[in-house]
């Protein structure tokens, strides 16, 4: 399915938040994420079931003022 | 006395942004310098090469000081919540320096959307740091939404004006004399620093002024010893502006040649 994740469109085998991290290699608990601008807990990415066009945002830590 | 905000006391006055630094290396001194007992955050995408974000947060956590993580470049109370939601998770922390920005060459502040998203967040359980402008009123609705800090700018944020109203900022002080109130973003040297914190200002929020210095780490201690100057003035009780020459040595006694 057709996902659009950082801003970036991809072809993704992944059907839940969960499955999508690990295909894209995202390991470690400093990622937080969202989908269509909700944000989901790490605890709820194994039941958030993904649908083609969803715009998924994978944040971590970076500089700030 | 220390800086307490949502009851949790601070060893120094000086709160210090981690952008913008040469490397992590010099960061890291002026973090060491400047004494800041907390230090402003983000959350971005993670860049094409990975373990971006990891390694920073690595090396705040070294820092051994409270984060403090912004909702920098949001527009929306939407945005701004979800980062908020986002940052409390990863941060493992209830802080949040709440910037809903509403203006693309000023980066001020939408205050509409500011309340807005402050009270969201309050009720979420949050400990809301609002950037703000000086405004009394909004400054107002901010702590009905229940804001108990507050963080004012003196200037757009990066434009090292230092204070351009200084009556605002003491209207905002004489109004909320017991809300901790931070001068969040325009400061550009340390006498700004202190100029602020002989108001009565709480504390001081800097990144760009010492970040872009020609030696971040020794502005960095320089600012920390103006906001410490600066908030022993307040204290002292600075002498206000007098139109006429006032002689300081003693009149009496003085010798008479002719």
């Amino acid at each position: 399915m057709k996902l659009i994740v950082n801003g970036q469109t991809l072809e993704a085998e992944a059907q839940s938040l969960a499955a999508l991290l690990a295909e894209l290699g995202y390991e470690g608990d400093w990622y937080a994420t969202a989908v269509n601008a909700e944000f989901v807990p790490g605890e709820e990415r194994e039941q958030i079931r993904l649908s083609d066009g969803d715009r998924v945002e994978i944040l971590t830590p970076r500089q700030g003022g | 006395m220390g800086l307490t905000v949502y009851g949790t006391t601070l060893s120094s006055r000086l709160l210090l942004g981690t952008a913008q630094y040469p490397s992590p290396a010099v960061l890291a001194e002026a973090v060491k310098t400047s004494g800041t007992a907390v230090v402003t955050v983000s959350l971005r995408r993670e860049g094409a090469e990975g373990g971006t974000g990891a390694g920073f947060w690595s090396l705040v956590r070294e820092f051994g000081v409270h984060v403090l993580p912004n909702t920098a470049g949001c527009h929306t109370v939407k945005e701004a919540v979800t980062t908020a939601k986002m940052a409390r998770e990863v941060f493992r922390t209830d802080w949040v320096k709440l910037e809903v920005i509403g203006h693309h060459d000023t980066l001020q502040p939408d205050v509409f959307g500011l309340v807005e998203a402050a009270r969201i967040l309050s009720e979420e359980g949050f400990s809301v740091f609002p950037y703000t402008t000086d405004d009394l009123v909004v400054a107002e609705r901010l702590i009905e939404a229940g804001c108990a800090v507050l963080m004012p700018w003196c200037a757009p944020i990066g434009s090292a004006k230092g204070p351009i109203d200084v009556d605002a900022l003491r209207a905002l002080r004489a109004h909320f004399p017991d809300v901790p109130l931070i001068v969040d973003a325009g400061l550009g040297r340390p006498s700004h620093a202190a100029a602020v914190m002989e108001l009565g200002y709480d504390g001081i929020l800097l990144n760009t002024a010492v970040a872009k210095a020609g030696d971040p780490a020794a502005m960095a201690g320089a600012f920390a010893k103006a906001v410490e100057a600066g908030h022993a003035a307040f204290h002292a009780g600075v002498l206000e502006p007098r139109d006429m020459a006032v002689p300081s040595t003693p009149v009496i006694g003085q010798a008479v040649f002719s």
